[in-house]
């Protein structure tokens, strides 16, 4: 379903991204894990279309379903985005503007992709909505993101990010701006919607016991580069690499055991 | 915002009111000159003593300094603001003969300035470090530098001594003798909101919800007209009111140029002749338009942004 080749990405004439190799299958999770600055983010920013000014492809291909995202104009990749690939941001109320309500940009949302009327698109995003455990979407339509909670906004969020089904979600930070509680909750929602809708995910996460949980296969990244990967069980039990040695080293531990 | 806050704000206004005025009596009564040698002079007649004392009593001068500014205060308080020296008018008669013609040139300056600088500003950011921008910076480090007498004087040379297009003064205030004080006006304010507009624009395109919009599969121009330009706009509502309040203030160099019968050409010749209530009449207006605009431009973010809405 997605082909990645040998993509480089540079920003003001540096590589940030080197060599980048991703080839994944409908309905796979992988997670990238490594310290900022290591091209995590940069990866799927490329992948999908939204790298900063500076940052542009110098080398490789990403390849979509079989064609080409590289070659799409701004207006098939705006077509692409937030209907087949979507993409979930660590904080996703500071990705909705403060000062319109939320339930006009989940209709404006809506009606890009699907021609149907504002009504019906507003019965939709309740529904998204009420699908994410969230009570009372009326009132969350009718809200300002300011006034919803850090966990409300992630799940306001990966609702609208679903509601298309996605073939691939691309999630960045999905849940290090929460609590424990809510970061279980939000990772068991998106595992849920991989198994009902079979859409892929990539999770950017500095968080190990987050990858490790979540994910068929690991892409560990040290400045712009692979540096391992695998299934969770050879990069958790058998790392390889120094480094991911170190990254394991530094999850913290209760009572003695590694909280993963 | 809630009623108590504004009733607040209108008591404060009332103390800066007296603040403002009394600094003014009290400046003016220290400043040199005299408004009976004044008067005289103006009629062109060489008064004696007993004159001059005769008129300074007329006018209240002889009192001590704070029983003057006490039966100004009240005469205001009643809807009195003392009768002009030099014009034997009441200021308030005077003041208002010549609002409506600074409140137009106000209105239309401002117009003229929103239609050229807010699609410039907005070009200029969109087109960041291009031609367009390039040219439109330039343009408008010009028209700030350049100071209004000389814009206005450039405009009067070419499109009424030149071209004759327009006269050169009149005396009745139509849409063509408001039309170059107004682009005067407008030049060096529509450079200063070029480069608002523009820096707003930028620093809103940065900003997070437009990568999520983006990602929303929204398109580049659906985002600016949409999402960033509402944002972009917020902070230009200050820079607006205070505009306006300066221009209702009235603009006596451009006036002066133009002969354009507006507040700030009273006001002038009332510092020339000394003249005292009308002094004091032009500061309280001043004053009293500014927080005015100022109270309203705040009470329009309650109904702009919801953020403060909901902080109050």
């Amino acid at each position: 379903m997605l082909n990645m080749n040998h993509v480089t990405v540079t920003y003001n004439d540096r590589p940030t991204l080197i060599d980048f190799d991703l080839h994944m299958k409908q309905g796979e999770i992988v997670s990238l894990v490594g310290e900022s600055g290591s091209g995590k983010t940069t990866a799927i920013r490329a992948l999908f279309g939204l790298l900063p000014h500076e940052g542009y492809v110098s080398d490789g291909d990403i390849l979509f379903e079989g064609e080409s995202l590289l070659s799409k104009s701004e207006d098939e990749m705006a077509r692409l985005r937030g209907s087949r690939i979507s993409m979930i941001f660590q904080d996703s109320g500071a990705m909705i503007n403060p000062i319109r309500r939320i339930g006009a940009q989940f209709v404006e949302y809506i009606r890009k992709h699907e021609k149907i009327s504002k009504k019906e698109a507003y019965r939709k995003g309740v529904a998204m909505l009420e699908a994410m455990r969230l009570p009372d979407g009326d009132n969350i339509m009718r809200s300002y993101g300011f006034q919803l909670s850090g966990g409300m906004r992630q799940r306001v969020g990966i609702a609208m990010a679903m509601t298309f089904r996605p073939d691939l979600l691309l999630a960045d930070e999905p849940t290090s701006a929460l609590d424990v509680t809510t970061q279980a909750q939000i990772v068991r929602q998106m595992m849920d919607l991989n198994k009902k809708t079979g859409t892929s995910i990539i999770i950017v996460t500095h968080n190990l016991g987050v990858a490790a949980y979540m994910s068929d296969r690991i892409l560990v990244m040290q400045n712009g580069r692979i540096v391992e990967q695998g299934d969770r069980e050879q990069i958790l039990k058998h790392p390889q690499q120094e480094y991911t040695q170190k990254l394991l080293a530094a999850i913290p531990t209760m009572e003695g055991e590694a909280y993963v | 915002m809630k009623s108590k806050i504004i009733l607040k704000r209108l008591l404060q206004m009332l103390i800066v009111l007296i603040g403002i005025t009394f600094l003014t009596f009290l400046l003016t009564y220290l400043a040199p000159g005299d408004p009976a040698t004044a008067m005289y002079e103006s009629m062109g007649v060489v008064p004696t003593e007993e004159q001059l004392a005769q008129a300074r009593a007329n006018m209240g001068l002889d009192q001590p300094f704070l029983t003057q500014y006490g039966r100004w205060i009240t005469g205001c308080l009643q809807g009195d603001f003392g009768t002009s020296f030099t014009k034997n008018q009441p200021v308030l008669d005077l003041l208002l003969k010549r609002l409506p013609s600074t409140f137009k040139l106000a209105v239309l300056s401002l117009a003229i300035m929103a239609v050229v600088s807010i699609p410039l500003g907005i070009l200029s950011a969109v087109k960041q470090d291009g031609i367009a921008d390039f040219i439109i910076r330039g343009v408008s480090f010009l028209g700030i530098s350049l100071p209004g007498f000389l814009i206005g004087l450039l405009l009067l040379y070419f499109f009424a001594l030149k071209l004759g297009w327009l006269k050169v003064a009149s005396s009745n205030v139509g849409f063509e003798q408001m039309l170059l004080p107004s682009i005067t006006l407008a030049i060096a304010m529509s450079s200063k909101y070029t480069r608002q507009v523009r820096t707003a624009v930028l620093e809103e395109l940065h900003q997070d919800y437009v990568i999520g919009a983006k990602a929303r599969g929204l398109k580049q121009g659906e985002i600016l007209w949409k999402h960033v330009l509402p944002n972009a706009m917020l902070p230009l509502i200050t820079m607006l009111g205070l505009s306006f309040g300066s221009l209702l203030g009235g603009t006596s160099v451009v006036e002066i140029i133009f002969s354009y019968p507006g507040l700030g050409i009273l006001a002038v010749s009332a510092v020339n002749g000394r003249d005292y209530p009308l002094i004091q009449g032009f500061v309280l207006w001043i004053a009293l338009i500014y927080m005015v605009v100022n109270l309203l431009v705040d009470i329009s973010y309650n109904y702009i942004d919801p953020r403060i809405r909901e902080a109050k």
